[in-house]
């Protein structure tokens, strides 16, 4: 649990494609070193939170600041060098590199932009940090697939970002993996690791966050505590259809 | 430096030796067909360095080399300047424009950037013809200048040169970093804190200034000049074909396409002159089927490394 400062703050965000509103007038914050879970049916708007904030989409209306930074419109790249990295719902590794090289790639144009000798010994660290200690030469289509989820973390690590956003980076794994997971982003949580994640794994949901948000419709349902708003009726509701 | 760069600089020195060589011994018939192979592998293998990572195939090779032919024949002919003035002229006037065209369509998917290039060479053209014969008077550009065939051959040896050692520096630094992130997958790049627009402009406008360079530098070759003969459709099709057939992942690639296919090229037009374009044809099947990574793809496979 955290009462710093507010590092993210998203006010009125919206988002619509054509005729369809993914995301509707969302309000929320997140405070340093807080892990805050989005949460939602199917098509509530989740990945498109993170889209918005991550620049991949620019948002219809509304604004997002982070550290006092306005954010809302800058395009992707600058966003990440001001301190916003991610993962993605369908794994997005550089499959022609190695796993070194795929880490590195954080460290070299993330926040940090170190070169040569201090990228690769960074990126090292992080690989070692994920689990992958004996991997980094092979290439990362050789992979399994948790193992290509490490290397998509340790790269958003590597810009030493000031939040990380992770979509559903548990899901897809077995149980001792799915352990290993949540075990791992408790020990960033505990580094003092500012996160917003995605996830429908309610253990997850309630081991590591402090504050959950759920959204319905692109819209903001219920906030709170994971126990709280997991027995909210309406958010039950939610979960389970109208009827 | 590793002891791998030492081997590489001290090839890479034999070959230009050698190849700085080929106008002592050869004259005639022979200097012009490696000069024709000097001038592809400087075009094939600066137009790599942008599209072999991005994988965006440009057609507009035609149009920076054109613009580079023209306006030295322009200058020499119209306004008495200096070949290595409208050289320089022409080589920032053709990197200001692949600016334009990188920030104007760097943007669009890939098949739309081959339309695009393509269609804007050929306008490039249209639009110089119908200048040169309606505004300007349809006066012949003469260029003439002492240089020889062996004294182009060494001008083109000299950029192919440094495009080769530029390619070398780039492969090392972070922009050559950027494109390789950025040829494994764009948005990846984006959101690791990579400018993909600009890297890819960057290289775009080194494709642009060497072609306009080498454009410059055949001009004297062909004394005449006129629109439809320097912006050729034809050229940026062969750039492409001999870049792939000798392969883009590595450096040296092109080079090993250009010069089996220059060699076949200048065979077939003397005795089967109907056929170039079968030939095209034929060489485009063959590396769809029988080539996807070039010749430098099948080398390595022969050799037992792996491919990328
Ligand atoms: N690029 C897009 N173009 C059009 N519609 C989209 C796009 N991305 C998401 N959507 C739509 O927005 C809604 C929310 O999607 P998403 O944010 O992926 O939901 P979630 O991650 O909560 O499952 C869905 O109806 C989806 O079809
Ligand atoms: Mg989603």
């Amino acid at each position: 649990m955290s009462s710093g400062r507010t590092l993210l703050d998203i006010v009125g965000l919206t988002k619509s494609f054509g005729g369809l509103v993914a995301v509707n007038g969302l309000s929320f914050n997140v405070k340093e070193r807080e892990v805050v879970g989005v949460i939602g049916p199917n098509g509530s708007g989740k990945t498109t939170v993170l889209n918005l904030i991550s620049g991949a989409f620019r948002p219809t209306s509304g604004s997002i600041h982070l550290s006092g930074q306005d954010i809302t419109r800058k395009p992707a790249h600058h966003i990440a060098r001001t301190g916003v990295a991610r993962t993605f719902q369908l794994v997005r590794v550089l499959p022609g590199l190695s796993v070194s090289d795929n880490v590195m790639a954080g460290a070299v144009f993330g926040r940090r932009r170190l070169w040569r000798q201090q990228a690769r010994s960074h990126a090292q660290s992080l690989i070692e940090r994920v689990g992958l200690h004996d991997k980094h030469r092979l290439p990362v289509s050789s992979l399994t697939y948790i193992d290509q989820k490490r290397v998509e973390l340790a790269r958003a690590l590597a810009g030493d970002p000031q939040i990380l956003l992770l979509d559903e980076w548990l899901a897809g794994l077995n149980p001792s993996e799915l352990q290993t997971g949540i075990s791992l982003i408790q020990s960033l949580s505990e580094e003092g690791r500012t996160i917003v994640l995605v996830e429908h794994v309610m253990d997850a949901i309630r081991t590591l966050c402090d504050r959950c948000i759920v959204m319905n419709s692109g819209q903001l349902l219920a906030e709170g505590s994971p126990d709280a708003v997991l027995s909210d009726p309406a958010v039950i509701t939610a979960y389970l259809g109208d009827d | 430096m590793t002891p791998e760069d030492t081997r590489n600089i001290l090839i890479g020195i034999v070959c230009v030796a050698i190849a700085a060589c080929v106008p002592l011994v050869f004259n005639g018939y022979w200097l012009s067909v490696a000069l024709t192979a000097m001038m592809y592998i400087a075009l094939s293998t600066s137009w790599a360095l942008f599209s072999g990572p991005t994988h965006y195939i440009s057609l507009a090779s035609g149009a920076f080399f054109g613009i580079g032919g023209y306006l030295v024949a322009t200058g020499m002919s119209d306004y008495n300047l200096s070949f290595w003035l409208m050289m320089a002229v022409s080589a920032v006037v053709a990197t200001v424009f692949a600016g334009l065209i990188g920030m104007a369509t760097l943007r669009l998917s890939g098949v739309y950037f081959v339309i695009f290039t393509l269609g804007l060479a050929e306008m490039i053209r249209n639009m110089v013809s119908w200048l040169q014969n309606n505004v300007l008077g349809s006066r012949g550009l003469y260029v003439l200048t002492d240089f020889t065939e062996a004294h182009i051959y060494w001008m083109l040896l000299t950029v192919s040169v440094a495009v080769f050692i530029l390619g070398a520096l780039i492969a090392r630094s972070r922009l050559g970093f950027a494109m390789r992130i950025i040829g494994n997958d764009e948005t990846v790049a984006r959101h690791v804190g990579i400018n993909t627009a600009r890297a890819k402009v960057l290289l775009f406008m080194t494709t642009g200034f060497f072609a306009a360079i080498v454009g410059a530098i055949i001009a004297p070759r062909y004394s005449y000049i006129e629109p439809n003969l320097v912006f050729s459709p034809e050229l940026s099709f062969l750039v492409v074909i001999m870049a792939l057939l000798g392969g883009m992942h590595r450096l040296w690639g092109p080079l090993l396409g250009v010069i089996p296919f220059t060699l076949i090229w200048e065979a077939i037009s003397i005795w089967i002159p109907n056929f170039t374009t079968l030939f095209l044809g034929l060489a485009f099947l063959t590396i769809v089927y029988f080539l996807p990574n070039g010749v430098v793809g099948l080398l390595e496979k022969l050799r037992g490394g792996a491919t990328p």
